[in-house]
């Protein structure tokens, strides 16, 4: 394990403090936006907690994400409204045109499609936010061209 | 005390006890598929509810209080569980017709006295990949129900942490460290999860058809050995008691199976001595410094201390174990005096264990003889479906002995299969070799029994020698623990001479051995304590009758040395029947 390496820095960290996996493994997906298996073993052996328990906490929690995310988060608002005005078959729609599941990110690491519940627009309804931009009134129809639109700005910033 | 009523019958019992514990005592059996008398409660399964005082509990992990009544069976608890059963039914495969499991099982029993015969309720059942790739036991997620003794034993037991929970809810699962395969975990492959597993979704890693084919080749010739805990166990199988010794019979049945050679690991164990002793003598009387010696026969242990212990690796004995002796011997010494080709002959072992399958193949020493050395190793369960297949009848076998020259014991080889038992023999024989005369006092009464270490001292020439066993692999970090802490502070080294067995209770308990199945008791419950007592009773009361109880006086043994060997710990001694450890990461990647 490289000594200054992020995940030895945060088991240093929160080594003498019990019960405090979660925080570590909070700090490590703050960095990286995600816990790669090298920075688990790395707290594994920095705080002396099994990989096998961290695991076990990883898979618990819906929050850490073990991959890396694709570089567009794709977030398909399934709350009741925008479930109600359809938004189920726009999230049909991303999984086809994308390939994956719900929690998953294209193997080009190009995209991340994501449920959530509720992102504060409902008017809008049905919504979806990539990277902070937000699509009211969408319709399945209108997945392709927001794919596309990703896929240049993401090439453009390459 | 505390004093309750279960179904009306006063009972006391100590303060802590559980309902379920407490409802035994009169002779009620709570159902419960995930709670074993080895592990703590995992309040899993939720079959065992009862009422207490009007309301429904688990009586797992419910302590037992002053003046409590309790129901253990009314009309709503019964309906209950039977949803419960049928819940867990409706994640199962239900295959049980192709399971290896079958007959065996603790769910398909509790299906069965429930009397389910049919399921309302549409099956939730996933299909996982099997996990077979430590080729010595097999992880099949579709059949677990998540009880959690495999976990609770693997971390919490063993110490090992290599099986893990992985996700939560429905989509739990048992797996190595996020999901990887377990041959790339720290598993050391005791098969201890297979053992407390109630389902079939922990087994051995089957290989009987391997042995078949060898078995119906008329161009190979099949070498058998069986170890000291199959002996003792294989009873279980055909409605013998606990414990009963059938070596006799087990030799009857290979031959009816047509293996042309009955060997006994008990030689090679007795061989394991002489070399083990000399190694032992050679530390204590040349290099004090390489002490203590830690007992090398138990592959999980082996495989442990590569991954976890490797600072102790000059401690630990070169000698192989009896099962890889016996190989070597096999394809070697054997092969000559019998003017055998040994590339036409196969050697099979049959041990109580499942990571002997994985011994077989740890490194190239296992290959001394130019072949690999033993060709399969199979656990006692898969011969007892060999016999069962062929449709020998075992009760009725008569008595034979094993085939020399690799089949002769002593009672010190005998004792091999269980805790304290090597440390047993390997004293009678140090002791004989620096002192020249015989141990009088030649049992061990503080190396017996089930106390997870167990320490002794033995007067050798006015030094005391002091000795520890370790038994279950959660209990070995005690003993390195206090070594490394002698070492660190430039005190006095505990012990000279350490036995490990990863497996509580030591062979006799191993991860292959029988699933329990007590005659006329319907109840396959796994292994317990009260069990591994009377198994290596077994072994301990022939040690008690044999004729030859020093395995130095193996007649075989002393010509095996005249005729091929020399000296022990010479020149061919290291070349076939020692081996090499490396230090090693408990994740390959």
């Amino acid at each position: 394990m490289a000594e200054d390496s992020v995940a030895s820095q945060v088991a240093a960290k929160w080594r003498k403090k019990r019960g405090s996996l979660i925080m570590a493994l909070h700090e490590i997906q703050g960095v990286k936006g995600y816990v790669p298996w090298e920075d688990a073993k790395d707290i594994a052996e920095g705080m002396g907690i099994p990989l096998a328990r961290i695991y076990e906490v990883l898979t618990f929690y819906n929050f850490f994400k073990l991959d890396a995310p694709g570089k567009a988060v794709i977030s398909v608002c399934t709350g009741t409204a925008c479930y109600l005005k359809g938004n189920d078959k726009v999230l049909e729609e991303f999984k086809k045109e994308l390939g994956i599941k719900e929690g998953e990110s294209t193997a080009d690491k190009m995209f991340h499609l994501q449920c959530v519940r509720c992102v504060g627009c409902c008017g809008l309804a049905p919504v979806c936010v990539v990277n902070g931009k937000t699509y009211g009134r969408v319709t399945p129809t209108d997945v392709r061209g927001i794919l596309e639109e990703w896929k240049n700005k993401l090439s453009e910033e390459e | 005390m505390v004093n309750l009523k279960i179904d009306n019958f006063e009972v006391d019992v100590p303060a802590g006890t559980s309902i379920l514990e407490a409802a035994r005592k009169v002779q009620i059996d709570i159902p419960t598929l995930c709670k074993h008398p080895d592990v703590d409660p995992t309040a899993g399964c939720g079959m065992c509810i009862v009422k207490v005082n009007g309301r429904i509990m688990r009586s797992c992990c419910t302590p037992v209080a002053e003046g409590m009544e309790v129901i253990t069976g009314d009309a709503e608890i019964m309906d209950v569980r039977r949803t419960v059963l049928e819940l867990i039914l409706s994640n199962h495969p239900n295959e049980c017709l192709t399971c290896i499991r079958s007959g065996h099982c603790e769910l398909q029993d509790m299906a069965n006295s429930f009397g389910i015969q049919h399921s309302n309720l549409p099956s939730l059942n996933k299909k996982y990949d099997k996990d077979d790739s430590t080729k010595a036991i097999v992880l099949d997620a579709s059949k677990c129900i998540v009880c959690g003794r495999c976990v609770e034993v693997c971390q919490n037991q063993q110490n090992v942490w290599a099986l893990s929970y992985l996700n939560r809810g429905l989509a739990t699962r048992i797996t190595a460290a996020g999901g990887i395969p377990l041959a790339d975990s720290p598993c050391i492959k005791c098969g201890q999860c297979s053992a407390h597993c109630p389902t079939g979704a922990i087994v051995e890693y089957d290989e009987t058809q391997k042995v078949w084919d060898m078995l119906r080749d008329p161009d190979i010739i099949t070498v058998v050995q069986i170890a000291p805990a199959v002996r003792v166990a294989i009873g279980e199988e055909f409605g013998y008691d606990f414990g009963e010794n059938l070596t006799g019979k087990t030799y009857a049945a290979l031959r009816r199976l047509g293996f042309n050679k009955v060997f006994d690991t008990n030689f090679g164990a007795d061989l394991t001595i002489i070399e083990e002793a000399t190694e032992f003598v050679n530390r204590f009387t040349k290099n004090p410094e390489s002490l203590p010696m830690f007992t090398s026969c138990c592959p999980a242990w082996v495989d442990m201390l590569e991954k976890y212990h490797h600072d102790m690796i000059p401690h630990f004995s070169t000698c192989k174990s009896p099962q890889s002796m016996v190989g070597a011997l096999a394809k070697t010494y054997y092969a000559e005096k019998m003017g055998l080709n040994p590339a036409k002959i196969r050697v099979i072992s049959v041990m109580p264990c499942t990571a002997k399958k994985w011994e077989i193949v740890r490194s190239k020493d296992m290959s001394s003889s130019g072949y690999q050395d033993v060709d399969v190793s199979l656990t006692t369960r898969e011969l007892c479906r060999m016999i069962k297949q062929a449709g020998i009848d075992f009760r009725r076998l008569p008595d034979e002995e094993a085939d020399s020259p690799l089949g002769e014991y002593t009672g010190a080889g005998t004792i091999f299969g269980t805790t304290g038992g090597v440390m047993t023999a390997a004293l009678r024989t140090a002791y004989y070799y620096i002192t020249g005369k015989e141990l009088k006092e030649i049992t061990f009464k503080a190396l017996e029994g089930l106390e997870g270490v167990k320490e002794a001292e033995v007067d050798i020439n006015g030094t005391k020698v002091r000795v520890a066993v370790a038994h279950g692999a959660g209990n070995v970090e005690t003993v390195i623990d206090r070594i490394r802490a002698a070492k660190e502070n430039g005190g006095e080294i505990p012990y000279h001479f350490i036995e490990v067995m990863a497996c509580r209770g030591g062979c006799v308990s191993g991860g292959g051995q029988p699933r329990v199945m007590m005659s006329g008791q319907s109840k396959p419950r796994g292994i317990t304590d009260d069990i591994r007592k009377k198994r290596a009773e077994g072994l301990l009361k022939e040690d008690l009758e044999a004729k030859e109880r020093f395995s130095h006086h193996n007649e075989s043994i002393k010509r095996l040395y005249q005729e091929y060997l020399g000296e022990a710990g010479g020149h061919r001694s290291h070349e076939l029947l020692h081996t090499h450890y490396a230090a090693r990461d408990k994740y390959s990647k």
